[in-house]
């Protein structure tokens, strides 16, 4: 972890537009809960639909390739990279504390808003509130480390990482059930599952494999990042 | 300290964009030049780390450059691509630079460094709202601050006004007077012959020429000159110009006189003597070939 670097990337990463995006479907999120606290749909049933379809399903993800692409593929596009890679410091340092910027910004933008929008509907009840607000920390790491390292080996992230965020874990982890182990929304709903005690949300993989899973994609993400960074290379103009 | 590169090569794929390069950079400015896609920026990128070599070796002073962090203690590079940090204020991006060193007094480290370029005035001000010439200068103050050994400058000049970029080249002489390792790319003769003592010289990949910028630059006006000639009698004058030896062939043209000068020198001074003595206006004189590519082709031509 490097202080400056980390100073940059919050500034690049909060102190231009792309804060309107991070905030955007959080604002959402909540809406929709006051919504359905309105028309007096908040049941403990509506609450976990929601929070699994909209917070997990498409919030964390969307979030996670805002905050993990955004953290280093805009500075690899127009170069300015190169003002923290042609410095002392050693490239997975650089890359770690890339992955800490995007992961705490994911884990605000989206643990704390699941939280609040799980209390408004249910309070504490069955455990729901806390139980997604972990999913959504844990998922949320997860995503900014895969969506960092996808920053740092195609000019494409952004493109990709949607792809895979409607494709792969809007659809296919959601409906084949084979695919479902392989999905980061579906070990944070394990998590969810472990904490909360509500019977309206049931997971079928093992917890034991789903916290197993996110650390390996975590750490494995993060490693991979720093020897990408360790041959990145400058093609000129020519 | 010196930047060795032996027998240097990088292809992409089937394109080769260096070719078996071997040259030492030593001490004093040194300058790179080529025309455009000559490989430049290519070796220069081996030379900063930020490129494998595809074969042979660049080290600096017997380390291996690629895939070595620590020669950041010693390099300083000013990258060709203008993009920074647009929202912080020049202030902020040298100190940031000092602080990634991790110098023990990095403010007062990048107060030097703003004051080394002329920038302190401007420092306040956010980057975005600079002109590129002074983009460049705060580029070049941020690879300044830990006052590094070496200095690469990818086409330090590109974009500056004409007071900008003759302070720029005071700087870099300035740094090389004090024995620092400077080298810098460029494709504009002029400007390498005014700021460096040596010259290394890239054509399609190949080193084509290497050494002082005077013998260079003499290998270069020797050369013959091909001119394109309008006068009031373009018939008369060539008659004129071909009695004297410093002009190979004069052919008639509908557009004109061309005329293939084998002494440069003489042919200059003499074209207006001959012209006046034959009562011949001349309304046009312009050099047909005085593109880079042909002056380097030229050279390539000798050396190969």
């Amino acid at each position: 972890m490097n202080g400056v670097i980390a100073g940059i990337s919050y500034r690049s990463l909060l102190g231009r537009r792309r804060v309107w995006l991070l905030v955007l479907l959080p604002v959402v999120l909540l809406a929709l809960a006051v919504l359905l606290r309105v028309i007096g749909a908040d049941g403990e049933r509506a609450t976990v639909t929601l929070l699994q379809t909209f917070a997990i399903g498409t919030m964390l993800p969307l979030l996670g390739v805002i905050a993990g692409t955004g953290v280093i593929a805009p500075e690899i596009d127009d170069g300015t990279v190169i003002h923290l890679l042609s410095k002392p410091i050693s490239r997975p340092v650089v890359a770690q504390t890339k992955f800490l910027v995007a992961a705490s910004v994911v884990a605000a933008f989206a643990a704390v808003p699941t939280f609040a929008a799980a209390y408004l509907l249910v309070g504490l009840e069955s455990g729901v509130a806390s139980g997604f607000a972990l999913a959504a920390l844990v998922g949320g790491v997860a995503y900014a480390a895969v969506f960092m390292l996808l920053g740092v080996v195609t000019r494409h992230a952004v493109t990709i990482g949607i792809i895979y965020a409607v494709i792969w874990e809007g659809v296919v982890g959601n409906f084949v059930p084979g695919a479902r182990r392989y999905s980061v929304q579906q070990w944070a709903q394990t998590v969810a599952d472990q904490v909360s005690s509500s019977v309206f949300l049931t997971t079928d993989i093992g917890i034991g494999f789903a916290v197993s899973a996110l650390v390996i994609v975590v750490v494995g993400a993060v490693f991979w990042a720093g020897r990408r960074l360790r041959s990145f290379s400058l093609t000129g103009d020519e | 300290m010196n930047i060795e590169l032996a027998q240097v090569s990088r292809w992409y794929g089937n394109v080769v964009a260096v070719n078996d390069v071997t040259m030492t950079i030593g001490p004093g400015v040194t300058g790179l030049l080529g025309p455009n896609g000559a490989g430049k920026s290519t070796l220069l990128h081996m030379m900063a780390g930020f490129l494998a070599p595809s074969g042979g070796t660049v080290t600096l002073d017997g380390t291996r450059i690629w895939q070595n962090h620590e020669i950041y203690r010693s390099i300083g590079l000013v990258p060709e691509r203008e993009a920074v940090y647009g929202f912080l204020t020049g202030w902020q991006f040298v100190l940031s630079s000092a602080r990634l060193h991790r110098l023990p007094d990095p403010e007062g480290a990048a107060r030097k460094a703003l004051a080394t370029v002329e920038m302190e005035d401007a420092a306040s001000r956010r980057i975005e709202t600079y002109s590129k010439g002074m983009r460049q200068r705060m580029k070049v103050a941020a690879a300044l601050v830990h006052e590094p050994q070496v200095l690469l400058l990818d086409e330090p000049f590109n974009g500056m006004d004409p007071r900008q970029r003759m302070h720029m080249m005071d700087l870099i002489r300035t740094m090389g007077t004090a024995g620092k390792t400077i080298l810098f790319s460029s494709h504009i003769l002029e400007e390498v012959e005014r700021v460096a003592q040596h010259i290394e010289v890239l054509v399609a990949g190949r080193h084509a020429a290497s050494g002082d910028f005077r013998e260079i630059r003499r290998r270069m006006t020797d050369r013959p000159h091909l001119f394109r000639v309008r006068s009031s009698d373009d018939r008369r004058l060539a008659s004129a110009l071909i009695a004297d030896a410093s002009s190979g062939t004069v052919s008639l043209t509908e557009a004109g006189l061309e005329v293939r000068a084998v002494d440069f020198r003489r042919f200059t001074w003499l074209l207006p003597r001959v012209a006046r003595d034959a009562g011949v206006r001349i309304w046009q004189v312009s050099p047909a070939d005085e593109d880079l590519e042909s002056v380097f082709s030229y050279l390539i031509n000798r050396s190969g």
